[in-house]
């Protein structure tokens, strides 16, 4: 008999020590529905996918699925009864095969030749072409991802969770995505799909649950809504929009990349070849592409965090190739990189103790001595001026949520005025409010005079913000094109590789075609 | 199910309350292990812990060995902070009492005002030197130095032992392994008539004030810190590893140095195969119960000097062996390691029945 309702939850609350994270939360999720969790940031959404896939305890409430009421103690029951998650972050050993990998989560015994040749199945019945056999090493990002969905199909799930399944994709790999997604929802598997990007669920899901701060605010059907009326229930708010003005100062090279090559760390590195790249005064230039294509090389060769030779790498004229970290910091460079903990703060230190990380030379620090007053208070003007959310400066860094330390990186980097300013993912894991602020923070700061370069996975993050776009793909960069100049659909094909490296990048004076 | 899961935050209060906590632990497990040996647990401990401070002697004794032990932490908890774990401080110590020994010996019968002065240097140089090798092995070679400090501690032992039984054996010494002993322009002056504390506990004084405001406010123990909590944020930051390396490795060699002179110039005025009763190991225990805090070294040092002078108590009145402080040095090592597990987790709390949760919320609420 079919069930009314896959999944019901009813009045569920799940509290942590000084936060509630979820409050009286309740949904429903028919059989064969795509329904999309939307929330910002802390907005309750993965505890709430961590309590239906039994990670996390419920405090109050009850789950119904199939109409008959569960009580999940372990991801390993929630399985049993038909439940898979694909998370956001892979969790794949890579020195192993597709089908080890596979084998290794599956709770039964296994026969590793059987086994591959159901994998080839599904993978065929689902559009997720996957050779078995590969080791996941040399698997890209979104081939990874399809072995974390095979490996959930193979349990015959009625329902599969997928927590931001998109940002790792390119847009075509995107678009094959939700025709698989598709294809399940019709053969009856309910879908539960965390996003924050509204055109996507727009385009994918039946019904909506929208989540602030703990609490569902709204549920809404998709397609009648606009993006605007959408992002309103989204964040409670209007949706900023970014607006940039044209760049009035000189345009003079500030970062200049030349011919740069360098070998990848084994065994999974990535090689870069021949870096060609100039970020101008008042400008920012994106460089899209999928992680894994060169990103963290290029980023860490970039900062100082690897060396270079001396003349590959050319701040504002003066060759900086073979200076560490610190010494480009002292000729104007500010970085913000992607791992906010761990590298761009130190977790266990307070947030006045972080500021001292890269801003002790602002002052914080003479003679080799500390002031510890002073690196209280800048780190509590950089709280007040980029709307940290925190208990003051005192706060470790590790209590804070990715956004907001997010927001009190990049305001500490900003506040040391650099004259080039690098920043990978600028807004990946940040709610969309603080997003667009910090959006609109990075375009003020390029026309104040900086060079801003940006690194981002997310195509429609750097077409708000960029002037020029660059692709990096297999280690090697396609020219910046003018943001008028291309589009997402030749991105994506640049994504793939499909571009003359040689490309010539434009003259700086038509770059600020007003937007 | 584990037993522990993590806490969101790490606990402050019991980073503080771990160490009290070992020490109540290690009482109590003494406490039983005297009682298993016939021995009344109160007469035991008040003979271990409370006898050997009955007398003004006692406690300059007390200050007398607590001094190395608090020196060479303070030196060894710049590097823990780093993660530099130099664990070869009884080594780097041998080499400084034997290079300031050596002066003495070399400058036998001067009276000279330099001659103590010159013994301080060239001990803390030759600890220092003695770290150097570990550190220039960790960054040309990569060589852990966990290892390499604690194998060049055994070198440093055959270091002396062929030093006093060959070049440097006292020639009327009965062919014992030791050396001379020093004159007293090579020894430090005594501070309280008829006790053994003499001018050394003033290098300690000024050893731990200094490094109290090394770690306090200095930009360099901040990068060391950093470089220990989050290595990728020190590379991000531009602070050398390099540099981490060097640093821990010549201060706690600088400061194990120190400590050994202070013992050849101090209560045992030669050199012999005995001048250190483990100092160098059981310092790593003092930095950790001190929670590398200068302070807190001092506190647990005067601790772990009780140890080893209730250990001698305990043999004359009680008749136990002389492991018994290493007994007790163990067991207080155990329970703060096992005590620590608790500042970054906690016991898990049972899964409760159905009802209970709601009856729980509405409590809170």
């Amino acid at each position: 008999m079919k069930p009314k309702l896959r999944l019901e939850l009813l009045h569920v609350s799940k509290r942590y020590p000084g936060v509630i994270a979820n409050d009286d939360v309740s949904l429903a999720v028919a059989p064969g529905e795509i329904h999309a969790v939307l929330g910002e940031n802390g907005a309750g959404k993965s505890t709430l996918m961590k309590m239906i896939y039994g990670l996390v305890p419920m405090d109050a409430g009850e789950m119904q699925f199939n109409d008959r009421q569960v009580r999940l103690a372990s991801p390993k029951e929630a399985r049993a009864l038909g439940i898979g998650m694909v998370f956001q972050h892979f969790s794949l050993f890579e020195t192993l095969s597709v089908v080890e990998n596979i084998a290794l989560a599956l709770d039964g015994p296994y026969d590793l030749k059987a086994l591959a040749k159901r994998v080839s199945e599904v993978s065929q019945r689902y559009g997720l072409p996957l050779d078995p056999w590969r080791g996941v090493h040399s698997l890209s990002v979104g081939e990874r991802q399809r072995v974390e969905i095979v490996r959930c199909l193979l349990q015959d799930p009625q329902l599969l969770i997928l927590d931001e399944p998109t940002s790792v994709l390119t847009p075509q790999a995107v678009e094959a995505l939700f025709d698989t997604l598709r294809q399940l929802a019709a053969e009856g598997v309910s879908i539960l799909y965390i996003s924050h990007k509204l055109h996507e669920i727009q385009a994918l899901c039946d019904s909506a649950t929208m989540m602030r701060q703990g609490r569902v605010t709204a549920h809404a059907i998709p397609r009648e809504e606009s993006q605007q009326s959408l992002a309103q229930m989204m964040i409670g708010r209007e949706l900023p929009i970014c607006h940039a003005e044209p760049y009035q100062g000189e345009a003079r090279p500030l970062l200049e990349v030349r011919g740069l090559n360098l070998a990848g760390e084994p065994p999974f590195g990535t090689a870069l070849k021949e870096i060609d790249l100039t970020v101008h005064a008042g400008e920012i230039v994106g460089i899209a592409g999928v992680s894994g294509n060169g990103q963290a090389e290029l980023l860490a060769a970039l900062s100082g965090e690897t060396l270079a030779p001396r003349g590959a790498i050319v701040l504002d004229g003066q060759a900086v190739g073979h200076l560490d970290a610190g010494r480009r910091r002292d000729l104007g460079l500010g970085f913000v990189p992607e791992e906010r903990l761990g590298r761009g703060a130190v977790p266990a230190l307070s947030l006045a103790r972080n500021a001292l990380l890269t801003a002790h030379r602002a002052g914080l620090a003479r003679h080799g001595w500390l002031s510890p007053g002073k690196a209280w208070d800048y780190a509590r003007d950089c709280i007040a001026r980029f709307g940290v959310r925190c208990t003051g400066p005192a706060a470790a860094a590790r209590s804070l949520s990715g956004g907001n330390l997010q927001k009190f990186i990049v305001g500490r980097e900003i506040m040391q005025a650099p004259k080039v300013m690098i920043i990978s993912q600028p807004t990946w894991g940040v709610d969309v409010g603080a997003a667009a602020y910090l959006r609109q923070t990075l375009i003020d700061l390029s026309r104040s005079g900086v060079a801003v370069l940006v690194v981002s996975e997310e195509l429609d993050e750097l077409f708000e913000l960029c002037d020029r776009i660059a692709v990096l793909a297999a280690g090697r960069l396609s020219g910046a094109a003018p943001k008028a100049a291309t589009n997402a659909s030749r991105i994506g094909q640049q994504m793939a590789g499909l571009f003359e490296p040689a490309e010539v990048s434009p003259v700086p004076e038509s770059l600020h075609v007003p937007a | 199910m584990s037993l522990l899961e993590p806490r969101p935050q790490p606990s402050q209060r019991m980073r503080w309350l771990a160490p009290p906590l070992a020490i109540v632990l290690t009482l109590l497990c003494g406490a039983i292990l005297f009682a298993l040996l016939g021995k009344s647990p109160a007469h035991a401990l008040r003979v271990f812990f409370i006898d050997p401070l009955r007398s003004s002697y006692g406690w300059t004794e007390l200050l007398l060995k607590a001094g190395p032990l608090i020196l060479i932490a303070q030196g060894l908890a710049v590097g823990f902070r780093a993660r530099i774990f130099n664990i070869g401080a009884e080594g780097q110590l041998i080499v400084g009492a034997l290079c300031g020994g050596g002066v003495a010996i070399l400058s036998q019968g001067s009276e000279a005002a330099w001659v103590l002065p010159a013994m301080v240097l060239a001990g803390g140089l030759g600890g220092a030197l003695w770290g150097a090798i570990p550190a220039w092995l960790k960054t040309r070679f990569n060589a852990e130095e966990t290892l390499t400090t604690l194998m060049l501690s055994y070198v440093a032992g055959f270091l002396l032992a062929y030093m006093v039984n060959g070049p440097w054996r006292d020639p009327d010494g009965m062919n014992f392994p030791q050396s001379v002993m020093f004159g007293d322009a090579a020894l430090f002056p005594i501070l309280l008539e008829g006790t053994r504390l003499n001018a050394s506990i003033f290098i300690v004084l000024f050893a731990v004030l200094g490094f109290w405001l090394f770690n306090a406010r200095s930009l360099l123990a901040y990068q060391l810190e950093v470089g220990g909590l989050a290595p990728a944020a020190a590379r991000y930051a531009g602070f050398s590893a390099q540099r981490t390396v060097w640093l821990s490795l010549l201060l706690s060699g600088l400061t194990a140095g120190l400590a050994g002179v202070g013992e050849v110039a101090g209560p045992i005025g030669q050199l012999n195969l005995n001048l250190s009763p483990g100092y160098g190991y059981a310092a790593i225990i003092v930095a950790y119960l001190g929670r590398l805090h200068a302070g807190g070294m001092v506190l647990a040092g005067l601790l772990m000097a009780l140890l080893y002078l209730g250990g001698e108590s305990a043999q004359v009145a009680l008749q136990t062996p002389a492991a018994i402080t290493g007994l007790f040095q163990g067991l207080l090592l155990f329970f703060l390691l096992a005590a620590d597990a608790f500042v970054d987790y906690r016991l898990r709390r049972r899964s409760r029945p159905a009802a209970a949760p709601t009856v729980e919320v509405t409590a809170h609420a």
